[in-house]
């Protein structure tokens, strides 16, 4: 078991990415040291740990770092295997979730930024019906892999359940303000389903602020607002 | 194995391609190659890919795996046990090779269309940003033989098609690559002593002529 000096997490506060990566490390009962980045004012140890995107999450191990919440990911099955491994054994289910993995993280994911920039509501219907295709796929996709238990995983929080349950708490964000629902039970039961389960999963949920910090957090995220596209 | 147990959706010119094509040229595994047409898709590719409707898709034992850095992931896990392995065995060095085959995906596509589908001001932004992109796998190369450490693995695979691009780059774009990146054009000649690449990789002047057909049909 790696021991807590050995292993940081620089991150800010409310990242999904970098919640994701906690979610990872709390399955695995991996102890770590989190360090709070102000992307405002980002640190040295940003810049020369992750030179190439100078963004957060930076997996610090040792004298190593590791980029990208994806790769940390699969770098933690690495080297804790035994301790909740994350991806299946069969390179055909690997495969799989790695295809939903970046579904999720090119396709989908993205669709909630591009909401947030987007003002007139032509554009908006139309980004809505992304998310519904999106998630119409990805309830096929739990259904096959989850083989009925509760999971994307089955029994267990897999790979998928991590990377897309990270996401949750942004898409509602999103969601509220856009009179849409991502997980309404009518339209995507089986998701529904999953995503109040997950939410209230205690990895997740202590990867997640508290609702004083992310009533803060979402304050600022809506007097910031990013330029519109349109 | 026999042939109809490998099946590789395809097109010749596809870079995307051209990875599935040289990691199963790597691991010495024997396939049946089947020629797609972006604009009449087969109903196998449509069964297959049904998401995205895309190339390369390897069909083993009639099961799809689709996005071509997953299939050569996939290719070095199921056949783990023909040399030489495609991602390193140290867990930082695989995170390193995910990271820079990622980063390859990121940021070389898009980046080098923009400069064959843009003119004047645009071009030039353009150019510069993908010549910044490059720069960077520049630095990452260093003084090693491959990107990721000693061995050509997964992050080469990831980028080497995209070598038969720099012709069409130069010559578009007004560009001299193989000047600004030494070390780059040094990996470039490493890895087409590999039969596997020469193999796979499209003609470059090739490419260039479907380039200037599309640019002509474009009215550009």
């Amino acid at each position: 078991m790696a021991k807590e000096s050995e292993i940081k997490l620089l991150g800010t506060i409310a990242s999904s990415y970098v919640n994701r990566v906690q979610f990872a490390l709390n399955l695995k009962s991996i102890n770590y040291e989190y360090i709070e980045e102000d992307l405002a004012n980002k640190s040295k140890l940003l810049f020369t740990s992750n030179p190439v995107y100078k963004r957060v999450p930076v997996l610090i191990h040792g004298d190593k770092s590791i980029c990208e919440s994806q790769v940390i990911l699969e770098y933690l099955d690495d080297i804790q295997p035994d301790s909740h491994p994350l991806l299946p054994p069969a390179p055909l289910d690997r495969a799989n979730c790695r295809f939903w993995a970046s579904y999720i993280d090119t396709k989908f994911f993205p669709l909630y930024d591009e909401m947030r920039r987007t003002r007139r509501q032509a554009g908006k219907e139309a980004i809505k019906e992304q998310m519904i295709e999106a998630t119409r796929l990805l309830e096929e996709a739990l259904i096959k892999s989850s083989n009925g238990k509760a999971y994307f995983g089955g029994d267990e929080i897999g790979f998928l359940d991590v990377m897309l349950g990270s996401c949750i708490r942004w898409m509602k964000f999103i969601d509220d303000l856009n009179d849409f629902d991502t997980f309404d039970e009518v339209r995507v039961p089986e998701l529904g389903k999953w995503a109040k389960n997950i939410s209230s999963h205690e990895a997740l949920k202590s990867a997640t602020p508290d609702k004083e910090t992310l009533d803060v957090f979402f304050a600022g995220a809506n007097a910031h607002r990013p330029p519109y596209d349109d | 194995m026999a042939d109809s147990d490998v099946i590789l959706l395809d097109l010749w010119i596809s870079v995307f391609g051209a990875r599935v094509r040289i990691a199963l040229a790597e691991k010495g595994v024997k396939y049946e190659y089947r020629e797609e047409k972006l604009d009449d898709k087969s109903p196998l590719l449509l069964e297959m890919n049904p998401v995205h409707k895309k190339i390369p898709v390897l069909i083993h034992h009639g099961k799809p795996v689709c996005e071509s850095n997953i299939i050569v992931q996939y290719i070095d896990e199921t056949w783990h046990a023909n040399s030489p392995p495609l991602l390193p065995s140290d867990p930082y060095l695989r995170a390193q090779a995910r990271f820079w085959a990622d980063f390859v995906d990121k940021k070389i596509y898009e980046g080098a269309k923009k400069i064959w589908t843009t003119k004047g001001e645009e071009q030039e932004a353009a150019k510069k940003e993908f010549m910044d992109v490059l720069k960077v796998l520049e630095g990452q190369l260093g003084e090693k033989p491959y990107l990721v450490g000693e061995s050509f693995g997964f992050a080469d695979i990831a980028m080497i098609p995209f070598c038969i691009w720099f012709y069409t780059l130069n010559k578009i774009g007004n560009m001299n690559i193989e000047k600004e990146c030494p070390k780059l054009a040094a990996w470039v000649k490493r890895c087409m002593e590999r039969e596997s690449v020469t193999k796979s990789l499209p003609d470059a002047h090739k490419f260039y002529e479907l380039v200037l057909e599309m640019q002509k049909k474009k009215g550009q």
